[in-house]
């Protein structure tokens, strides 16, 4: 998560579940959570009603929205011209916490004067290169500050702000704990706070009301909640899910609540925060020990081809000489000693040499072409179900049937095991199931009750699992899996001599298994992921004991401490009326250092005391000379709040005292991101990829440098705002979940008490839509862009509501379920197969929040006629389009 | 006042406290965690797999197959009693489940004795009894009783193999015994539904109206919680944010075996005589 | 059955003798209604757990008899959950014994219409044997430009969000030690 990580430090949830019960007001956006997370709103439920506000801002009215208190309809896609207004108003109106954004954030901060502003280049920041279709963010820097990073390698090529690079954060390499420039006043024309004022003027209430479609007296309402529920005595807490990600600005949506929340001083704070509600059991677990393409664990880069083989340039290049990322070194050279052991020493670099190289993205949308090219030819495919939960599935399952080999592991025959003979295509015939060239082996997946191991969940907190039961038959967890697969594997390498196979004899790969089935301990792969001083086996007890010498061993130093004293702390299960706090430190283990809410060093003003004792949460004992509180301190515990960092310190001891963003070079929440992002370093409105309207700002459209599959014919686009042949698609489309279902539905629709809650695919229409196009309630409608065309019932609701045009023409919007496939109990198309490619370019993450589709009623064609049906109204689109397509400022101009 | 349900008294020292449900519709976030709680414990059979079209409600009523069920009602309202601003949208939400009526006319016209009143004061069939008559299923001014009757489906579980007989909430009888609270009250996310004592829910629920009415809610009220109501109280009632018709519930209803008292005095007297001669006999036989 | 028993279960005496005339209440209590306990107090032992769907994480008591889960409820002990637990959450014993669950490995020969068996230990080596020829076939010692790679671009890992931190920690090591960097997860999507 860049957009928590470039303005906090750390990609996670700020905050946690039970905090939200001390909330003043709590805006829930871009989420749907108690349909997604009903056991988590429970807490917005207490927090309500202890007379806490609950806004819902939402294209649809969910279940959330009828437990709000206020529920505000948004247009699908606006949503950084919602928040931006907010900013705005909260500036116009001064209603802004003074104090804490002088001291906690960069707004004094006075950035490099080449930098120019979107409101100047229209629609574009200073620094884009038209060819490339990406930024030199050189311009965007602190003022006196040179990029961190770039001597001597810039001219080569390497980019170390890229967002990707920057996963954790880190990107902002200061030279000095303090910016060179600062003004306190804030009052000087380059300084962030200046800027962002600039930035945000024309997001009036009555321009949020136009662009979002809601009325200005709820938006104002909004604001003014907000900022009575924020300061010195109050807090409020935003809470946001994939409504906000699965955009082609997702990342900038997040940081334009990152911004609200620290013009109004609520991170750091008790009731404040922002919380990421994730939407699998370890889906926070799987960023921190990634199986992500480009980190390592920890937020650690992966190397990149144009870094070339020298460990120095890699550590260099990654290392902050301020904050905690100062010890880069020593995380990095503790992970490959828990990778590879005495293999790995100082004399051969820690066998830095031979890791593997990542490109610019080779992420799994990135993959999916290369499937499509047949460049990629094996894939193993553990707990995910890309035909159907992946955007343009089609495109997918195409993808799958031009591998060599394939491996699925579920505990259910997913769709991703059997479209080689019942996926939609090969009912239209695209695909036949004795041309499909591609070996399928399904191996039959452990549950949770099966396997002993730990989930992180959305709050960063390791709970663990017990196996209750032995698997049946052939099932097999994925840690006995990998574990005999790479066994297996080395046995086999043993005796190559060839230079590609040293990694993989070098790694170390003995874990202690039980059980007929020789199930590995997963204890004791979790005791390498904390780690212990290889000397003595002593267990560490957290990252600050990591040392770059090559004498401890760590694998994963964000998690380091989580089996501190020998115990696995992700194991224990205080009951919470056994402890004496709701922060119930005692059940499992959060990272980092089991802090719960973290940054808390900022719910203390600059000399340390609470800002009120409403909202004390940790504060500064000066008796004792130490920090303290309800919880553990985010913050070196005996560091003064009137600390001045001597000039020659480095990492953590380069952070003032009254700085709580530890992580961060400057120790601030950026308002402001000088590195670390693709697309910019304030949030901008732009319309989805795929939308009806022109943004209202720019003549520069959509996001400049979001991802698109140019050329790809698996990929086609939908014409946009009034481009000849959009009214062919002229409504927008956003897809979502279902508290009955999950996800795409692998682990729900083979459960017989949940499919019969929702056993159906079907569609949520305003009735003025269903009459526009003669919808029938409980009847079927056909849904259809330029890559496929899908059936659906039709529920005709009043909860789906209209966006509208300046002139007050209706928008229509259309809800999308995307839970159904064509395997299981129940069984129905996939909303995710309408969906196009273009992606977030910091994340990569596809936009299916919103995008334009066509609607009629009845039934979809069946066998050849569907991508006959499919084709024909793309082509009617196209034959519509003008010879001269659009020439946007991002195709022409270098600024 | 409290009025004893019938049968409860029986159990004189073996007696337990009432316990019952307050389902506090105002804090339903609809998520049919009760549902399937329910199911999960009670390993009641699948119920069908149609789309019903009406809001999220894909169960649509209680019966042998499902002894929770959450309605959805839909509402749109103007804002202003001109008629602009707009509407408001609400979306009601309502777990609801067999009411443990006080006077059950179920319990009345049950022939034998297969629904009984518990030692914890509610209203249960037991299957080991019942032989699928059906008289249980007119009288309830609910609809809630009703016959198990199973379509043939090839992926059903084995337990899902009973037929003809008459199944409903037991308000988990069976974890009550061991001291635990039922599945649905356990699961619920929000604690809208709520167990424990009926004397002490009633309480509960006059506070939340109480708080509910001073915030301006409009239309909020309890239903079923008045011991004087036609069937007595019941003991599982609910705070309902609007009007019971608007949820499907009867507005007033009426224990269907009203006039069956008078009826019995008369025909208890005739039976009476018989069953001590009978007994005597017998006794006497046996000496 | 003696006499006395017998007499005992005759229903208008039980009603006389219990004082209740109408058969409402315990005369009507049939024996088994009379020894019914809840099943998960025979349970032989219970297992803490964490719910395997969203990322509330809801703590699960799992109850075990026989050798198989016997129900799943949530633990009250849980701070976030409170023995709370969602609709998903509360079907999850029902998810583990799915009537589609699959035990058994299926293969697929290339151009196959069918599913064939296979014996676990062979789609094991099979699988090995596959990773190992097309990585051999598709190693990148060098980029095109020149620049060191150490990788395959042909094979790809997808799947984690739904894991344990341990297994996305071995599969992390396990691809990079081989070359393998199209390492992904639902954080993508």
């Amino acid at each position: 998560m860049p957009g928590l990580g470039t303005s906090f430090g750390r990609g996670g949830a700020t905050t946690f579940q039970q905090d939200l019960q001390d909330s003043d007001c709590i805006v829930i956006m871009g989420s749907n959570m108690a349909e997604n997370h009903p056991v988590g709103f429970q807490w917005v439920m207490e927090a309500r009603e202890r007379g806490a506000k609950v806004i819902h801002v939402d294209p649809r009215f969910t279940r959330t929205s009828a437990m709000a208190t206020k529920h505000v309809g948004i247009r699908a896609g606006s949503d950084i011209a919602f928040l931006g207004g907010v900013a705005n108003y909260i500036l116009e109106h001064d209603l802004w916490f003074r104090e804490y954004v002088e001291h906690y954030t960069n707004g004094p901060v006075i950035i490099d004067d080449e930098f120019a502003d979107t409101e100047e280049l229209d629609g574009l920041f200073s620094g884009w290169d038209p060819e490339k279709r990406e930024y030199d963010v050189e311009s965007w820097m602190y003022e006196g500050m040179e990029l961190h990073g770039a001597a001597g390698q810039r001219e080569q090529g390497f980019r170390p702000t890229k967002g990707e690079a920057s996963h954790g954060g880190h990107g902002g390499g200061l030279r000095h704990g303090e910016p060179p420039a600062e003004d306190r006043s804030m009052e000087h024309p380059r300084c962030v706070l200046q800027l962002l004022k600039h930035h945000y003027a024309r997001y009036t209430p009555e321009f949020v009301a136009e662009t979002c479609g809601c009325s200005v007296s709820d938006f104002v309402e909004v604001c003014e909640t907000l900022a009575a529920n924020s300061g010195r005595e109050r807090t409020s807490a935003f809470c946001y899910a994939v409504g906000w990600t699965q955009h082609t600005v997702g990342v900038q949506t997040i940081r334009s609540a990152a911004v609200v929340q620290q013009l109004l001083g609520n991170i750091g704070r008790p009731g404040g925060g922002i919380l990421a509600l994730r939407g699998h059991a370890s889906i926070q677990g799987s960023t921190d020990i990634p199986t992500l393409y480009n980190i390592l664990p920890g937020y650690i880069p992966m190397p990149h081809t144009e870094s070339y083989g020298d460990l120095e340039r890699y550590i260099e290049s990654n290392t902050s000489p301020t904050g905690w990322w100062g010890h880069f070194r020593a995380y990095f050279v503790s992970l490959m000693k828990a990778y590879f052991g005495e293999n790995a020493n100082a004399e051969n670099e820690f066998l830095f040499g031979a890791l593997p190289r990542i490109d610019d993205d080779n992420s799994v949308y990135w993959t999916l072409e290369r499937m499509l090219e047949g460049r990629v030819k094996g894939y193993i495919v553990a707990g995910e179900n890309p035909a159907v939960g992946h955007a343009n599935g089609k495109a997918n399952r195409l993808g799958l049937s031009r591998l060599e080999w394939l491996v699925v592991r579920d505990v259910v025959e997913i769709e991703s095991a059997s479209f080689w003979y019942d996926g939609p295509e090969i009912d239209s015939g695209e695909l036949k199931t004795e041309e499909i060239a591609t070996e399928v082996f399904f191996l039959p997946a452990s549950t949770h009750t099966e396997k002993d191991g730990s989930f992180t969940n959305t709050q960063r907190l390791l709970q663990w699992h017990w196996q209750a039961v032995e698997p049946k038959e052939d099932a097999r967890s994925e840690l006995w899996f990998y574990f005999h697969l790479g066994r297996l594997i080395k046995q086999k390498l043993e005796d190559s001599d060839a230079e590609r196979d040293r990694l993989i004899k070098a790694l170390r790969w003995d874990y202690p298994t039980h059980s007929a089935i020789q199930e590995p301990s997963a204890e004791a792969v979790l005791q390498e992921v904390n780690g212990w001083e290889i000397g003595s086996g002593k267990f560490l007890s957290g990252y600050p004991e990591l040392r770059d010498d090559g004498s401890t061993l760590c694998g994963c130093w964000i998690y380091c401490g989580c089996f501190k004293d020998g115990v696995n702390q992700t194991a224990r299960r205080k009951p919470h009326w056994e402890q004496e706090t709701r922060v119930a430190p005692e059940w499992a283990w959060a990272w980092p250092a089991n802090r719960r809410l973290i940054y808390n060093r900022a719910s203390a003003d600059p000399d340390g005391n609470p800002w009120s004792e409403r909202k004390r949460y940790v504060w500064w004992d000066a008796s004792h000379g130490e920090w303290t509180g309800l919880d553990v301190p985010d913050f070196q515990a005996d560091k003064e709040p009137g600390y001045v960092p001597p000039d020659d310190a480095k990492a953590e001891d380069a952070i003032a005292g009254g700085h709580p963003f530890i992580m961060q070079a400057d120790g601030r929440a950026w308002l402001y991101v000088p590195q670390g992002l693709e697309d910019g370093p304030l949030p901008t409105h732009y319309e989805p990829h795929e939308s009806p309207f022109d943004n209202p700002l720019y003549s520069q459209r959509a996001n400049p440098r979001r991802q698109q599959t140019d050329d790809l014919a698996e990929d086609p686009y939908n014409p946009v705002a009034d481009d000849p042949g959009a009214d062919v698609y002229p409504y927008i489309v956003t897809t979502y979940r279902l508290t009955e279902h999950h996800t795409a539905g692998g682990m729900t629709r083979s459960v017989p008490y949940l499919a019969e809650l929702q056993p159906e695919m079907f569609c949520e229409v305003h009735p003025d839509l269903a009459r526009e196009v003669g919808l029938e309630h409980g009847g079927w409608a056909t849904i259809y862009t330029s890559r496929a065309a899908i059936e659906a019932r039709v529920l005709v609701t009043a909860r789906m509501r209209p966006a509208r045009r300046k002139d007050g023409r209706p928008v229509h919007q259309v809800g999308l379920p995307y839970h159904w496939g064509s395997h299981g109990l129940v069984t129905g198309d996939s909303a995710n197969d309408l969906a196009h490619l273009a992606l977030d370019p910091n994340v990569h993450i596809q936009e299916v929040k919103a995008f334009t589709c066509g609607v009629r009623p009845g039934r979809r064609p069946r066998g050849g006629e569907l991508p006959r049906f499919v084709a024909e109204l793309r082509e009617q689109a196209r034959s519509r389009r003008v010879q001269e397509p659009r020439v946007e400022p991002e195709q022409a101009r270098r600024t | 006042m409290t009025v004893a349900p019938d049968g409860w008294l029986t159990y004189d020292v073996a007696r337990q406290e009432r316990v019952g449900f307050f389902t506090d519709t105002s804090i339903c976030i609809g998520c049919k965690a009760c549902e399937v709680a329910c199911k999960e414990w009670n390993a009641i059979p699948e119920d069908g797999r149609d789309w019903t079209g009406y809001s999220y409600d894909n169960t649509v009523q209680l019966d042998a197959n499902s002894w929770r069920h959450v309605a959805f009602v839909e509402q749109e309202k103007p804002v202003r009693a001109d008629g602009d601003g707009g509407t408001s949208l609400r979306w009601l939400m309502e777990s609801d489940v067999c009411k443990h009526c006080t006077h059950a006319a179920c319990l009345d016209v049950c022939p034998t004795g297969a629904l009984f009143r518990t030692e914890f004061g509610t209203v249960v069939v037991q299957q080991d009894v019942c032989n699928g008559c059906g008289y249980c299923v007119s009288a309830c001014p609910f609809g809630v009783l009703d016959k198990r009757h199973l379509a043939p489906a090839p992926d059903l579980p084995a337990f899902a193999k009973e037929d003809g007989r008459v199944w409903k909430c037991t308000l988990c009888y069976d974890r009550l015994k061991g001291g635990h609270e039922p599945a649905c009250a356990k699961a619920c996310p929000t604690e809208s539904i709520q167990f424990g004592p009926l004397d002490e829910l009633r309480e509960r629920a006059d506070a939340r109206l109480a708080k509910l009415e001073a915030e301006g809610a409009d239309g909020a009220q309890l239903y079923g919680r008045d011991p004087e109501d036609g069937v007595g109280g019941f003991g599982a009632f609910f705070l309902l944010l609007d009007d019971p018709e608007v949820y499907g519930l009867p507005p007033d209803p009426v224990v269907t075996t009203r006039d069956l008292p008078e009826m019995w005095t008369n025909m208890l007297a005739a039976a009476g005589a018989l069953v001590v001669g009978v007994a005597a006999a017998f006794v006497g036989g046996r000496s | 059955m003696p006499l006395s028993k017998l007499l005992e279960s005759w229903p208008a005496l039980r009603q006389l003798r219990e004082g209740d005339l109408l058969g409402l209440g315990k005369a009507a209590q049939s024996p088994r209604s009379q020894r019914l306990r809840p099943r998960i107090d025979d349970a032989d032992h219970v297992v803490p757990s964490i719910c395997p769907y969203c990322a509330v994480g809801c703590g699960q008591l799992v109850y075990v008899k026989d050798g198989d889960v016997q129900h799943i409820e949530g633990d009250p002990a849980s701070p976030i959950s409170r023995g709370r637990l969602c609709p998903k959450g509360q079907a999850s014993k029902s998810y583990a014994q799915s009537p589609l669950r699959e035990y058994r490995v299926k293969y697929r020969r290339p151009y196959g219409a069918e599913w064939e068996e296979l014996a676990l230990d062979d789609a094991m080596e099979m699988i090995a044997d596959r990773i190992i020829r097309t990585r051999a076939d598709t190693w990148e010692t060098r980029t095109d430009d020149g620049k060191p790679a150490n990788r395959t671009m042909a094979i790809g890992n997808l799947g984690g969000a739904t894991l344990d931190n341990e297994e996305n920690y071995l599969i992390k090591k396990l691809m990079t030690a081989l070359g393998i960097v199209q390492v992904e997860n639902q954080a993508r999507i």
